[in-house]
This record gives C-alpha cells, sequence and structure tokens, in this order.
C-alpha cells in the first residue's frame, strides 16, 4: 500500500514561536501549473503589532551580544540552511524555478550569510573614526544598531531575497519584522525554521506571510519601528512609505536589487542600518610631562 | 561656600564696541554671484532682541525667487563647479575660512546683535567655530576618496539648505563647507530673526571670489523654506531646526529622489553621579543649560542627580545660578544674553507657567534683568514627573527639569524614555561606568565630565526623532554624496 504523505502547515514566526495568525484567516498562492502551495497563513495588522513587541523585547540582547558572537550565529544559519539544501531546492521548484536556478538561489543564500558573519565584527572597524578634537578629549565614533527594522522582501524569488535583507540587518545588531514574499511565501517560512535551530535568539527576526498591502501599513506607521528597509520598485508604494515613516522619523532605505547578483552584497547595507554615535572621553592633562624622550 | 552676593562689587559695564562693523539698512538677496532686489518687493526687518533696536531691513524671497537661485546654483554645478578641480575646489573654502577669520570680530558682534547671544560666546565659541569648519571641510575636498572604503562617490548637485536662528553664522558653516567641499552647489536659507551674519557671509564667499551662483543666499519666512523643499530641481535638502518642521520637510520629499539630512530637537539627559567632581559638574550643568540662553538643540534639559548628591548638587547650583549676570549680550560680563525673539520668550513663559500649573518647585535666580529687549531669568524646575510637559517637550529656552536616581540601570532607562535621541552628558570620576553609560544611552553625541563641546572634526547629529545624518567629521560628508 502507498504511504500516505504528511503535509506539512506553513506557520509564521513571532518571538521565537510558530504560531499561525491569529486571525485564523489563510490564502492560498498557486504556482504557474495552477497548484495551490499550501494553506499560507494571512497574517493580520494584530500578528504586526505582536512581531515588533517580539522585536523590541529581542534588540536590546541582541545587539549587546558580543560582535563574534553574532558572527558565529550568522555563520551557524548558513550551517543549518547547508543541511536543509534538499528541502529548499524542493521548495524553489514546486514554486516555479527550475533545478538549476533552484540549486543556484539556495548555493547563493548559504554564502551569503557567510559573508555576513564574516563582517560582524569588522564592519565597526571598518566605518568607525577617532576624531583629533581640538580639546583634551579622547574623541571616537562609533556604530550602534539602529534597533527595529520593518523588512519588506523583495518579490521576485523566495529565498535570497529574504536572507539577502535580513543578513545584513540583524549582523548589524538590529532585529526585524520581515513582510515575505506575498506570491512564493515557502522558503520565508522554512528559512524561520531554520533560524529557530541556530541560536538566533527568539524575536531577533520575526516572519510574517500574507498580503503586502495590509501589512505595510501597520508596519511602516508603527511608532516602535525605527527603520523600514523596502525592497522593491514600486514607486507609489516606496513614497507611501516615506510619508507613514514620517510620524517617528523612521530611516527608510529602498532597495531595487536583482539579489541573485553576486554583486548584491555590501558592507554598507550593514550600514544603512546603523547609527552614529560620537562619544567625548576626558583626558587628565595636569602634569607637564610630555610623551617625547 | 557664601550663599550671600558681595554687595557693590557689581562689575562694571564691559561693552564690545560697535563701531566697526558695517552693516548696510537693507539687504537683498545673494544669487549667482549679485545681490539682486527680491520679486516679491518685500523686506522684513530684522532687530536687536536686547534692546529691540532694528538693525536692517532684509528681502523676503519668494517662490520666484527661489527658482532663480535654485537655477543659479545648477548652472553654477553644472557648468563650472563639477569641473573645477577637487584641489582647487579646496582653496576656494580654505580660502573663505581665512577670510572669515580676518573678520572674526565683525562676525562676533553682528551675530550678538542680531541674535542676542553673549559676544563672549560669539567670539569665542560660534565664529571661531564656523571657520574651523570650513578649515577642516576643504581638505576632505581633494581627499573623498579614502572616506569610504570600496566606493566611488560623485556630488549630489544642489544642496538646498534651511537653517535655524540659535547659532546663525556657525550653521551656515556646518551646512555650506561639507556641501562645497564633496562638490554641490548650494542654496542657504538662513532664519528670519537672525539672517545677518549669513549676509555677511555671502560677502566673504563674494570676496573670495567663488563662481556665481555656487552659493546662493535667499532670506525669508517659512515660505521661503518651504519653496526650497518642493523645488524640483534641487537634489539635497539639509535642514536643522525643530522636529515638528523636521517632520513636514521629511513628508514633502516623500516620494522625491530627494536626500534628506534632518538635525532636529532634542531633550537630552545631563547625569550626575554621585562620584563625579560635583564643583566641575556644576559648572557642566550650567554650561548645558544655559548656554547661549538654552537655545541649543542638544541641551542638557533634562538633569538627572544621584539622590545620595542632589542635597548637595542643587545648593551649589542655585548658588552658581545667582552669580550669572543675565543682560547685554554686547558686554563681555554677561553670561546669559537675550532670548532671541518675543515669540521664543512667549513660548519660554508657556512652559513656565505650565510648571507653576503643575506645581512643580521652581526656582529663578534673583538676578536684574533690563527694561526692554526679550529676557529670561535661568529657571530651574525641582522634582518634575517624567510625565511632565516640562520633561518629555523641548523647551529651547533656560529651564531645567530635575529629576533623581539611585542606580545605574534606573538613569539609563529613565534617560532614554523620550522620543529624542540628540545627546546626553555623563558626570562621574569612574572611566568605566563613563563607557558603560556612554554605550547604553540612545543619543548620538555622548559627552563625559564636559558638556556642549564641539569640533569639526567631531560628527553631530541625533537617534530616533532627533533626526538622522550627521554633520561634522568625516561622517558629515556622506550626506551631501552619492555612493556608486
Amino acid at each position: 500500500m502507498e504511504r500516505l504523505e504528511v503535509l506539512k502547515t506553513y506557520k509564521i514566526y513571532i518571538g521565537g514561536k510558530f504560531p499561525r495568525t491569529e486571525s485564523a484567516r489563510y490564502y492560498s498562492p498557486k504556482n504557474a501549473k495552477g497548484q495551490a502551495l499550501g494553506n499560507i497563513c494571512l497574517s493580520s495588522r494584530k500578528d504586526v503589532r505582536n512581531a515588533v513587541v517580539a522585536a523590541r523585547k529581542a534588540v536590546g540582547g541582541w545587539s549587546e551580544r558580543a560582535a563574534f558572537n553574532r558572527s558565529q550565529i550568522l555563520y551557524r544559519i548558513a550551517e543549518m540552511l547547508e543541511g536543509r539544501r534538499a528541502q529548499f531546492i524542493d521548495e524553489l521548484i514546486f514554486q516555479g524555478a527550475t533545478k538549476a536556478a533552484a540549486e543556484k538561489e539556495v548555493n547563493l543564500a548559504i554564502d551569503r550569510l557567510i559573508y555576513y558573519a564574516g563582517w560582524c565584527d569588522k564592519y565597526v572597524q571598518v566605518l568607525s573614526s577617532v576624531n583629533p578634537v581640538s580639546s583634551a578629549h579622547f574623541n571616537f565614533s562609533t556604530y550602534e544598531a539602529t534597533g527595529v527594522v520593518g523588512v519588506i522582501a523583495g518579490q521576485k524569488t523566495s529565498l535570497i531575497d529574504l536572507v539577502s535583507i535580513v543578513a545584513p540587518v540583524i549582523a548589524g545588531g538590529n532585529s526585524c519584522v520581515v513582510i515575505a514574499n506575498e506570491n512564493l511565501p515557502l522558503c520565508s517560512v522554512t528559512f524561520s525554521e531554520v533560524l529557530n535551530s541556530s541560536d538566533v535568539p527568539g524575536g531577533v527576526v520575526n516572519i510574517l506571510t500574507g498580503k503586502q498591502a495590509e501589512m505595510i501599513p501597520a508596519l511602516t506607521t508603527h511608532m516602535d519601528v525605527n527603520a523600514i528597509a523596502y525592497c522593491g520598485n514600486d514607486s507609489a508604494t516606496l513614497a507611501t512609505i516615506q510619508e507613514n515613516a514620517v510620524g517617528n522619523l523612521k530611516r527608510v532605505r529602498a532597495y531595487d536589487k536583482n539579489w541573485m547578483d553576486a554583486k548584491s552584497q555590501d558592507l554598507y547595507l550593514i550600514s544603512d542600518f546603523q547609527e552614529v554615535k560620537t562619544t567625548w572621553h576626558p583626558i587628565e592633562n595636569i602634569g607637564g610631562a610630555t610623551s617625547s624622550y | 561656600m557664601a550663599k550671600k552676593q558681595i554687595k557693590g562689587w557689581d562689575y562694571s559695564p564691559a561693552p564690545e564696541s560697535t563701531s566697526h562693523i558695517d552693516l548696510k539698512k537693507r539687504y537683498d538677496l545673494y544669487i549667482n554671484g549679485e545681490w539682486v532686489k527680491p520679486s516679491s518687493k518685500k523686506y522684513f526687518k530684522t532687530i536687536n532682541p536686547a534692546n529691540e533696536e532694528l538693525l536692517a531691513e532684509v528681502a523676503h524671497a519668494n517662490e520666484k525667487d527661489v527658482d532663480k537661485a535654485v537655477k543659479a546654483a545648477r548652472k553654477a554645478y553644472e557648468e563650472v563647479w563639477s569641473k573645477t578641480s577637487p584641489s582647487e575646489r579646496a582653496k576656494y573654502i580654505f580660502r573663505i575660512a581665512r577670510l572669515m577669520q580676518e573678520r572674526s570680530r565683525e562676525f562676533a558682534v553682528i551675530e550678538s546683535l542680531d541674535a542676542g547671544k553673549t559676544i563672549r560666546e560669539s567670539r569665542d565659541v560660534d565664529v571661531p567655530l564656523a571657520a574651523n569648519h570650513f578649515f577642516y571641510n576643504a581638505g576632505w575636498a581633494d581627499k573623498l576618496e579614502f572616506a569610504f572604503p570600496n566606493r566611488k562617490v560623485e556630488p549630489l548637485g544642489v544642496a538646498g539648505q534651511i537653517i535655524p536662528w540659535n547659532f546663525p553664522l556657525l550653521m551656515a558653516a556646518w551646512k555650506i563647507a561639507p556641501a562645497l567641499a564633496t562638490g554641490n552647489t548650494v542654496v542657504l536659507k538662513p532664519a528670519e530673526t537672525t539672517p545677518l551674519t549669513a549676509l555677511k557671509l555671502a560677502e566673504v564667499i563674494h570676496d573670495a571670489g567663488l563662481p556665481p551662483g555656487v552659493v546662493n543666499i535667499v532670506t525669508g519666512y517659512g515660505d521661503t523654506g518651504a519653496a526650497i523643499v518642493n523645488h524640483d530641481d534641487v537634489d539635497k535638502i539639509a535642514f536643522t531646526g525643530s522636529t515638528g518642521v523636521g517632520k513636514i520637510i521629511q513628508k514633502a520629499v516623500s516620494g522625491t529622489n530627494k536626500k534628506t539630512t534632518l538635525e532636529l530637537g532634542g531633550k537630552s539627559a545631563n547625569i550626575i553621579m554621585d562620584d563625579a567632581p560635583l564643583d566641575q559638574a556644576v559648572e557642566g550643568i550650567i554650561n548645558g543649560i544655559f548656554f547661549n540662553q538654552g537655545h541649543v538643540c542638544c541641551a542638557g534639559s533634562r538633569l538627572f542627580v544621584q539622590e545620595s548628591v542632589y542635597d548637595t548638587v542643587i545648593e551649589k547650583l542655585k548658588h552658581r545660578m545667582d552669580s550669572l549676570i543675565v543682560g547685554d549680550p554686547l558686554d563681555k560680563n554677561t553670561d546669559i544674553g537675550a532670548i532671541n525673539s518675543k515669540e521664543q520668550l512667549d513660548i519660554i513663559n508657556g512652559y513656565i507657567k505650565i510648571g507653576k500649573d503643575e506645581g512643580a518647585e521652581m526656582y529663578q535666580s534673583k538676578c536684574d534683568i533690563p527694561g526692554s529687549g526679550f529676557y529670561c531669568r535661568p529657571t530651574l524646575v525641582l522634582n518634575v514627573a517624567q510625565s511632565s510637559k516640562l520633561v518629555q517637550e523641548e523647551i529651547f529656552g533656560p529651564v531645567l527639569a530635575i529629576q533623581t536616581f539611585r542606580t545605574v540601570d534606573e538613569v539609563i532607562q529613565k534617560a532614554n524614555n523620550t522620543p529624542f535621541g540628540l545627546a546626553a552628558g555623563v558626570w562621574t570620576d569612574k572611566g568605566s561606568r563613563i563607557f558603560n553609560l556612554t554605550t547604553k544611552l540612545r543619543a548620538g553625541v555622548v559627552w563625559a565630565n564636559t558638556y556642549n563641546k564641539f569640533d569639526p572634526s567631531s560628527p553631530f547629529g541625533g537617534y530616533k526623532e532627533s533626526g538622522f545624518g550627521r554633520e561634522g567629521g568625516l561622517h558629515g560628508l556622506e550626506g551631501y554624496l552619492k555612493m556608486n
């Protein structure tokens, strides 16, 4: 007798847990052959708000982790993704990719995580400065995470569009709430399972599936979100996001990139979600001794 | 500690002379290297807030005038400035710096006359710092490839710049110097109550031989600023001012390709730990809130004192405050000058009234203040609730809200409990404690055992609703560049 396959229930990812949407609604995007991809959570405004609460709770601890530790965790995500290559390739093919394209995308996603894992404990060194002020102060400018970042993931493909923006955001110590690819959601859901098994603290990445048009207003007007990463090229959507962001002066970054391009990874994607802090530390200057001898 | 001031030991007046300054009765707009009459045909008066006397009449630029200025800036960008070699660009900026230094006294006196700030501050802080910003940025012009690793940078084009009335010349320098160094051309609007030093700067820029149209100065009110913000051919908006106006600007540029930097309001925490050198800390509190009459976006307007030293600090603070001289800005003995305008004085008095109505414990120094002009006594608001408007909102005057705390964790939470994030101060003898606090305070500039220090090499700017982008230092260049 043929074995009955166990079907997967696709969930959202909030605060390190896998709830279904609080609204109990679903949608069924279809692939090119007309097959339903699954009963995907149609997340609500309330889910967005819950995710922001989780992200806010997580950001303090995550940003204060040693940069080296964040680097190890990003590397661990890559390891876990490598172990699940076959599953992601299957999902990408089911969503409509060719086998070659699917393999390329998964490989690139793994390598991209490694790239940003390496940056975690280097971007501050590269971008910071010691400023030679005229007074007796040790003055330096360094980088700190902006805070909670709302991510509107690219809609071209499922995995690389997600990884390419989430990796630099969390490499820099931010937490994020991600609105996943609306019509190709499978890999985003499965990627949250990878995150969950990679020592990424709950709440650092939260991933919601559903309608962009419904979630973008809730996310971009939320007063506890500090920045927005919009991956896309719809100028009307971007203008709305920019207007919504004014309420608490969110930093809005827009990317219209082909994330499959190897050159789309960049140090400055990390610094786009950083704040420059300048510290003036006093230097005692009492005696007349000089450093010359 | 002597609590009473010694009677009969008053300072003799020591006014700075105004004889060597050269002010015209009427100023036109500086567009394309010429002084042109406003097409609005309107002029407004700029007065000395210390005695309400007329200083000059200044042109009120309308949309047409702004359009003319933007066109001049575009033409200068396309035809001249973008073709000028970076090292030559640097030399123009160096030249401006030198000319400002040479005319420093005139700048200082006019700044004090127009803004109400003390001559001590305009002479020792505003004018030298403004010149230094030109010096510092000049050198970047031919070194930009070192600033952003792995990137090719190019200028944006025409920068529209709108500046406030609290540091009129210094803000003009903060804006113009990096814009020119990065190869942009400029349309700058000074604040309506303090246009004169920017217009004098136009003279210096003219004398420096800067090609026509590279810097254009248009004076006016909010409508003039709006015309710059909404002009289609402006590539960049740099604004310093209130968070309210910053949000209006940010909304106006939504959906456009204009790059913005916003330096906005603050409600910065100045934190006194029990091991701080208290006399030095008291000087820091005074400087933090009363510098420039409290018209400072990063003013240390929320004081947090550790409970165990609270009584001592307040006693010393009141004593020190009572010795502050409020009066003629041009007098070299004056510590606190005039409030910049009647409007601002009304706003400050409105907040003081709120404090009184809320039943807050208030302390004002008993000093004499002049009969005419706009003045406000330095004011302490003690034991004020976190929810009070005096703790939550930017007052932009000499009013200090004082709260207490017991532990480091408590003060970090209280200090960060604000939508602003511009600056903070920390006073303690312990270096490790300084770094614990400075890394946890969500603010763009943190001073340890000092306050209100500025330097052209030191980036300045805020977190959260205090705006975005940096001014000064290497990081101040980014807002004026396209990264490729």
